[in-house]
């Protein structure tokens, strides 16, 4: 650290900098490579809706999170950080979930619990333990811009997949025509029926692998031996 | 009103952790390549449970829910603490986390072996923070309903792992695609696994009293009708 400070200070957007953004977006994915943070990622892909506001609710408590940390970085002992850890975060989480029962209650209905699951949500701790805790506050700030947004995409690509096959519409707004008894319009003239597999639980944890086949099939470096 | 058996079957099978809420993944996936080191941590998942969940129950009901500190001063019954819930629940969890592998090293040397390094993992293990959380919203009547819930959970947590664990030790022998292989097959054996424990919300647990009376409503309509038409 201390060589940082006799070095002329690095601009804000170098090609380290820009790395840590770009890095967790593809190969060090934190769900499909480094596999965390999926405890609350899969339940609530059912609608993109849900996706976009979890990934908006991850961004920010990881955002401040991450920065918040770095900056105290050189304070928290050693021996108590996972607590010191776990108040930010559980801090941050309470403001997101106080909002969102405020400005979107649908939402945060249908969300439930999977809100306050972003305390124990592993990318945050992982994040934190990894980067934070070593790094200064603006390359800690790039990390966790790339680490959400890592996040985020596989989430809302799964959702998409989620809500077009299994309800046949993106963001709420029908893609296929609608199945009503009687007033079917659309693709269900034909007879087309939606995937009820879809909105099941089971069928995001393979919609997932089936993510990570294709992309370790196109960088096949990240193989595992078994 | 569902009766404390009913919770804890349920929690078991058609309610599972794993498989219906996606909860604890991070751990189920990294411990679950051998079924010794799955059988530890399970064992510690459904110890820390039984712990944390009736603690915060009795948090919940007596400091945080609206009204909870009526029973301190009748002045503060309209008191509503429970947007507090998160950072009291993740807290207690995290000490009684450490609380617990301080007494167990001290008395029981022998399971501090066995679970001694899965301990400190658990405290930030979703399944954890998740128990306490849906009791919170499910709002069980009694700690009773709540431990039976917790327990179940635990359970059903133990019986996921295991199995996975016990399929990835056959798997290494087979002839998965080479891009599928370790993180890809586990997601989509899950995922097939998840769909076989889904039989199981079919099963009606106990009596639901509600539903009985309304197809007996209907049966009776039925009579009367059939009667009207004799006439």
């Amino acid at each position: 650290m201390s060589e940082d400070v006799k070095k002329p200070s690095e601009p804000l957007f170098s090609k380290k900098n820009k790395k840590l953004v770009t890095d967790p977006l593809t190969d060090n994915n934190p769900i499909t490579i480094q596999v965390l943070g999926i405890c609350s990622a899969l339940a609530i892909t059912v609608q993109v809706e849900q996706g976009v506001v979890m990934s908006a609710a991850v961004l920010f408590v990881l955002i401040f999170g991450n920065v918040i940390i770095s900056l105290l970085r050189n304070m928290i002992p050693s021996r108590i950080r996972i607590i010191v850890q776990l108040v930010v975060v559980a801090s941050l989480v309470i403001i997101v979930d106080q909002l969102l029962a405020a400005f979107l209650p649908d939402v945060s209905e249908k969300l439930s619990v999977f809100v306050g699951l972003i305390i124990t949500n592993c990318i945050i701790m992982g994040r934190f333990e990894a980067f934070a805790m070593a790094n200064k506050p603006w390359p800690s700030f790039m990390d966790a811009l790339g680490n959400s947004f890592g996040y985020a995409w596989i989430l809302i690509l799964v959702s998409i997949i989620r809500e077009l096959f299994g309800s046949g519409s993106f963001y709420g707004i029908p893609i296929f025509g609608s199945p009503l008894p009687g007033e079917e319009w659309g693709l269900y003239t034909m007879g087309y029926m939606n995937n009820n597999m879809m909105i099941l639980p089971p069928m995001a944890l393979i919609i997932v692998g089936i993510i990570i086949w294709v992309q370790r099939s196109r960088n096949t470096a990240l193989i595992e031996e078994h | 009103m569902e009766s404390t058996l009913d919770i804890f079957v349920k929690a078991i099978f058609s309610e599972n952790m794993i498989f219906a809420y996606f909860l604890g993944m991070c751990s189920y996936l990294a411990v679950s390549k051998t079924v010794k080191t799955a059988v530890g941590l399970g064992a510690a998942v459904i110890f820390v449970l039984t712990v944390t969940v009736p603690v915060n129950y009795l948090l919940e009901n007596y400091l945080l829910k609206e009204g909870a500190l009526e029973w301190l001063n009748p002045e503060w019954a309209d008191l509503d603490l429970s947007f507090l819930s998160f950072i009291m629940f993740i807290a207690v969890v995290a000490s009684i986390v450490q609380l617990v592998e301080m007494l167990v090293e001290k008395f029981a040397p022998a399971l501090y072996g066995a679970l001694g390094i899965f301990l400190p993992l658990i405290a930030v293990n979703c399944s954890i923070l998740g128990g306490a959380l849906f009791m919170q919203e499910r709002q069980y009547s009694t700690i009773l309903d709540a431990t039976a819930f917790s327990v179940g959970s635990g359970i059903g947590w133990f019986i996921a792992i295991v199995a996975i664990a016990a399929i990835r030790e056959k798997v290494r022998y087979s002839n998965v695609p080479a891009p599928l292989r370790g993180l890809g097959i586990t997601f989509i054996l899950t995922g097939l696994m998840g769909i076989a424990f889904m039989a199981f919300m079919g099963i009606k647990y106990g009596k639901d009293g509600e539903d009985d009376k309304k197809t007996a409503q209907v049966v009776v309509v039925d009579d009367n009708a059939n009667e009207n038409n004799d006439y």
